[in-house]
């Protein structure tokens, strides 16, 4: 270009993002905040919850320093002790989990933008979600309204997982606590991550939008077809079986095909094709593949076994892997002919390929499929009754099955009865076994005591016919609007949220009484992922499922189940969307105001029982920065660090009084950030206690004790010795339960307290003391 | 027995136990602790020994010992109505960070406990907690009386069967009820 001011050569112009900021609420402090920028946020929930350690292990062997002894104050090599090293690895299970909800998010959002294109619009509920995308819009600032939006958010989250990371190298943080402030930022990201990837896949693949009434689907394996041939999909990464799903329609054999699934995939699967089962989460998967009622496994990603692939070969079922995080050291046949794969595969010259284009999985599996199934003819490695007796003869009674338990299950005297004849043992470890396989692995004999196990509990096995109802997604602004009030003054007792996996220590069905449990009181019991599959596998007495007995909404009494791992960003959604559109606090990145108004005023509760892996902490952690309490069964001891308050101490439990700036001792509302139940009968009792929050009404307040006190004699045999601590005003006190509450009241030197307008930010306070 | 972590896998120590190899060493610690609590967990009634559950095993030891018992999870009940009462009950992470807290001054607010016995909790939890207690409590001295060996303790029986942890448990009792 030649001017007469000068002359350019070569050059070059681009536009990276126009970014089209249509939201016209003003921007909140903190939008896409830095690992640091709500730093002190955390540090008050810290000082109010403070670490209980518990170090799994005595050591660190993370550099080639090590490894270190770091045994009762010793520091190691690089100066870290064992309270920093425990959080360090807290902090790395939480980013290793919100990693793997933002990859997974990623690869959704890429098949997706290449699919339908950056300008297609989010629909996560038509006319009733105008606020789609809380957890995003609370965080980033970023009012998303198309999938190119969430390009941007998601870039945001990535960074942030980097950073986090990064600290975990040697030499780099080194105080606890701010280990621990770290892991609530990358717990917080996380929730951003699920929510762009499920309001992604809600917006594109049809799944229900908000639907209270979303279809019930078939869930349990006697639902399950085996007259047909059976595609069975593992995982939670949906894309390759909607490939499935699409081509078998596309070659009008879906009704001469099951296609099921394992884990949260099965769920988003139902939400896609409501013909499509739920066999059940992961522990099921061994039972079912060892069953023989699999013809072919496609494998996505996360939550899926790694020996799967050993366990299909034995069966004859051929395995394609469809996802780059899991390609299980098969070829990478993605560019070859599907004629081609499809013939290695039903010839079983190859146990099973790598296939990254989820459209030609789609049709390889369904071939695959139909031609392996007659020749296959249920081929399975369950012994019969009579073998299992003989098997069972060979046993030594050395008890390392049981010792390799994770629920120390009395597996010995279950095999010497049934080397007897007797199977009833075996049978009653049916029903509560989480299918890990570790007796197996133990036993010098080589029994394959899983088998032994699955083999007895058929007859329970060929009962397994129940419904659950797939994942409804978001929470609607309307249902906010009509339970917002009732929940933050306590008149709904609280929402009880059953997340995360089947580490159960006694077997699902302990989560299904919990749920039913609440869902009885008028709670708002709201689940997803394998937890939603656990209560929906029993019935009632009169043979209805938990989701045929209560409604699907977020209403009192509701249960419901939003979906996969990543549908948990729906239900922090919705304590947000309380605040911001049932209080009408600003949400555009303001989070510390919005979780304030949320942990002092909402009562909602998180409970995983029977929760193991990495995902699971992350999103722990997105909740506690936003002052939600999360309760673990008793394996959950091994995320190895509590977040404890001090119900004792009363300078744990002041708040400020917004209205007038006086501080005030609100009681041990909420008493805990992050504990383990070791019962179903102590988790009950706590969930109840949990509930409570300082801003309750009177007869909210009265109604939650009223439960947390029905709750704990029921369970415990005795009245709760802490009640005195949650009673503020005389109208605190349930009304039938007067007269005994009076005399503990007096015994305790009890003294009337006023109800706040409670806030933990100085900023919050309308009217400063002079 | 074996002074090998039950649970095979669970445990990564570098400072181990020392094995109570007969149960008039643990009773000599327990006498000569001023402070001791006991702490007693959820497989009390799961676990049988002589047609009994391990509960009443232990209550016979706590009345005899005059040992006071805190009840983890819903256990209150249980021990009461079979005629006893713990000195209280709590959350085992409660009672765990209490007793890893050495400002705090124990359930009758007149001391922190010098000993802390634990028993019957899930192999892993009890596992856990103690090595909290190992690690940020280094003073405080921990025993159990489970038939489980726990690494983490300062004390642990080895692994035993169900017989020799009645036995263990019946000297025990004994030997407070002997006055010895």
């Amino acid at each position: 270009m030649k001017t007469n001011y000068g002359q350019i050569k070569n050059l070059e112009l681009s536009i990276g993002k126009i970014i089209n900021d249509s939201w016209t609420e003003p921007m909140g402090p903190t939008p896409m905040p830095s690992m640091t920028t709500l730093r002190d946020w955390d540090m008050k929930l810290l000082s109010k919850y403070k670490p209980f350690y518990m170090p799994d292990c005595d050591s660190c062997c993370l550099c080639t320093f090590g490894k270190c002894d770091l045994t009762a104050g010793k520091r190691g090599a690089c100066g870290l002790d064992i309270a920093a090293q425990s959080s360090r690895i807290v902090m790395i299970a939480c980013a290793i989990g919100a990693a793997c909800h933002t990859a997974h998010s990623r690869h959704l959002l890429h098949h997706l933008l290449e699919k339908y294109g950056r300008r297609y619009p989010l629909d996560v509920g038509g006319l009733n979600v105008k606020v789609e995308a809380p957890v995003s819009r609370l965080v980033t600032g970023i009012k998303p309204e198309t999938l190119g939006d969430l390009d941007d958010i998601l870039t945001y989250t990535e960074e942030q997982i980097t950073q986090i990371l990064a600290v975990a190298h040697t030499g780099q943080e080194s105080n606890p606590l701010d280990f621990e402030s770290k892991a609530f930022h990358v717990g917080m990201v996380d929730h951003v991550g699920m929510e762009v990837g499920d309001i992604a896949q809600i917006s594109t693949f049809g799944f229900p939008k908000a639907d209270p009434e979303a279809p019930l689907v078939k869930m349990g394996i006697a639902s399950v077809d085996r007259t047909k041939p059976v595609v069975l999909c593992i995982g939670h990464n949906v894309v390759p079986s909607i490939a499935i799903i699409d081509y078998a329609k596309e070659k009008k054999v879906d009704e001469n095909i099951e296609v099921v699934g394992l884990c949260c995939t099965a769920h988003d699967m139902t939400r896609y094709y409501n013909r499509a089962r739920i066999v059940g989460p992961i522990s099921w998967e061994l039972r079912f593949v060892r069953a023989g009622l699999a013809d072919v496994v496609v494998l996505d990603e996360q939550c899926i076994r790694t020996d799967i692939s050993d366990e299909a070969a034995k069966v004859d079922a051929p395995v394609i892997a469809a996802s780059e995080k899991n390609c299980v050291g098969f070829k990478n046949r993605t560019n070859d002919p599907a004629d081609e794969i499809v013939a290695d595969l039903v010839s079983r010259k190859v146990p099973g390929v790598l296939i990254l284009d989820p459209e030609k999985v789609g049709e390889v599996a369904v071939r695959v499929a139909q031609q392996v199934a007659p020749i296959r003819k249920r081929k399975n490695v369950l012994p019969s009754i009579e073998e299992i007796q003989q098997i069972a003869k060979t046993c030594t009674q050395c008890k390392s099955c049981q010792r390799n338990c994770p629920q120390d299950y009395a597996i010995p005297p279950a095999i010497k009865a049934a080397a007897k004849g007797d199977m009833s043992l075996l049978t009653e470890l049916y029903e509560v076994c989480i299918g890990c396989g570790r007796c197996e692995e133990a036993c010098p004999q080589g029994i394959m005591i899983h088998s032994l196990i699955v083999k007895a509990g058929e007859k329970s096995m060929e009962c397994e016919n129940n419904l659950c109802r797939s994942g409804r997604g978001a929470v609607s602004d309307v249902e906010i609007r009509s339970v917002g009030g009732p929940i933050v003054l306590g008149e709904i007792p609280g929402i009880i949220a059953i997340v995360g996996c089947s580490n159960y220590p006694k077997g699902s069905k302990d989560v299904y009484d919990i749920a039913r449990e609440f869902a009885s009181r008028r709670y708002i019991v709201a689940v997803s992922g394998c937890a939603a599959m656990a209560i929906g596998s029993y019935r009632n007495s009169e043979g209805q499922t938990i989701y045929e007995e209560f409604p699907g909404g977020f209403e009192a009494g509701g249960v419901l189940n939003t979906g996969s791992c990543v549908s948990n960003a729906h239900i922090a959604g919705a304590a947000i969307k309380v605040a911001n559109i049932f209080a009408k606090r600003p949400l555009r990145g303001n989070y510390e105001e919005i979780a304030d108004y949320i942990h002092n005023r909402l009562g909602a509760v998180g409970l995983a029982w029977g929760a193991y892996s990495q995902k699971a902490a992350s999103i722990a952690a997105g909740f506690w920065r936003l002052g939600i309490p999360v309760l673990v069964g008793p394996h959950g001891a091994k995320y190895r660090r509590m977040l404890l308050g001090r119900k004792e101490d009363p300078s744990n439990w002041e708040v400020l009084d917004a209205r007038s700036g006086d501080t005030v001792n609100v009681g041990p509302a909420p008493e805990h950030l992050f504990n383990v139940a070791e019962t179903k009968e102590e988790c009950i009792v706590a969930l109840a206690k949990l509930c409570i929050r300082p801003n309750d009404t009177w007869k909210g307040r009265a109604g939650k004790l009223s439960h947390y006190i029905d709750l704990h004699k029921r369970y415990f045999g005795v009245m709760p010795p802490d009640v005195h601590l949650f009673v503020r005003t005389q109208a605190d006190i349930p009304i039938t339960m007067k007269d005994e509450l009076k005399k503990i009241l007096e015994a305790n030197n009890w003294n009337e307290t006023i109800i706040p307008d409670p806030t933990l930010l100085p900023r919050m306070v309308r009217k400063i003391k002079e | 027995m074996s002074c090998e972590p039950w649970q095979c896998a669970e445990i990564a120590t570098t400072k181990k136990a020392n094995p109570i190899q007969k149960p008039e060493i643990a009773l000599a610690m327990i006498k000569k602790a001023t402070r001791p609590l006991l702490i007693a967990g959820s497989n009390l009634t799961e676990r049988f020994m002589e047609g009994r559950p391990a509960i009443e095993f232990i209550i016979d030891f706590a009345n005899a010992s005059k040992v006071p018992v805190v009840a983890t999870a819903h256990m209150v009940g249980e021990f009461i109505k079979r005629g006893y009462q713990p000195a209280a009950f709590m959350n085992a992470m409660e009672i765990g960070q209490r007793v890893g807290d050495p400002s705090w001054q124990g359930l009758d607010g007149k001391g922190h406990p010098d000993l802390v016995i634990m028993v019957g909790m899930p192999y892993y939890m009890e596992a856990l907690i103690l090595a909290g207690l190992k690690h940020f409590a280094p003073n405080l001295k921990t025993m159990t009386i489970d038939n489980m060996y726990h690494v983490h303790a300062s004390w642990s029986f080895p692994n035993a069967t169900l017989e020799e942890w009645a036995t263990n448990l019946k000297v025990m009792t004994s030997k407070f009820n002997g006055g010895n």
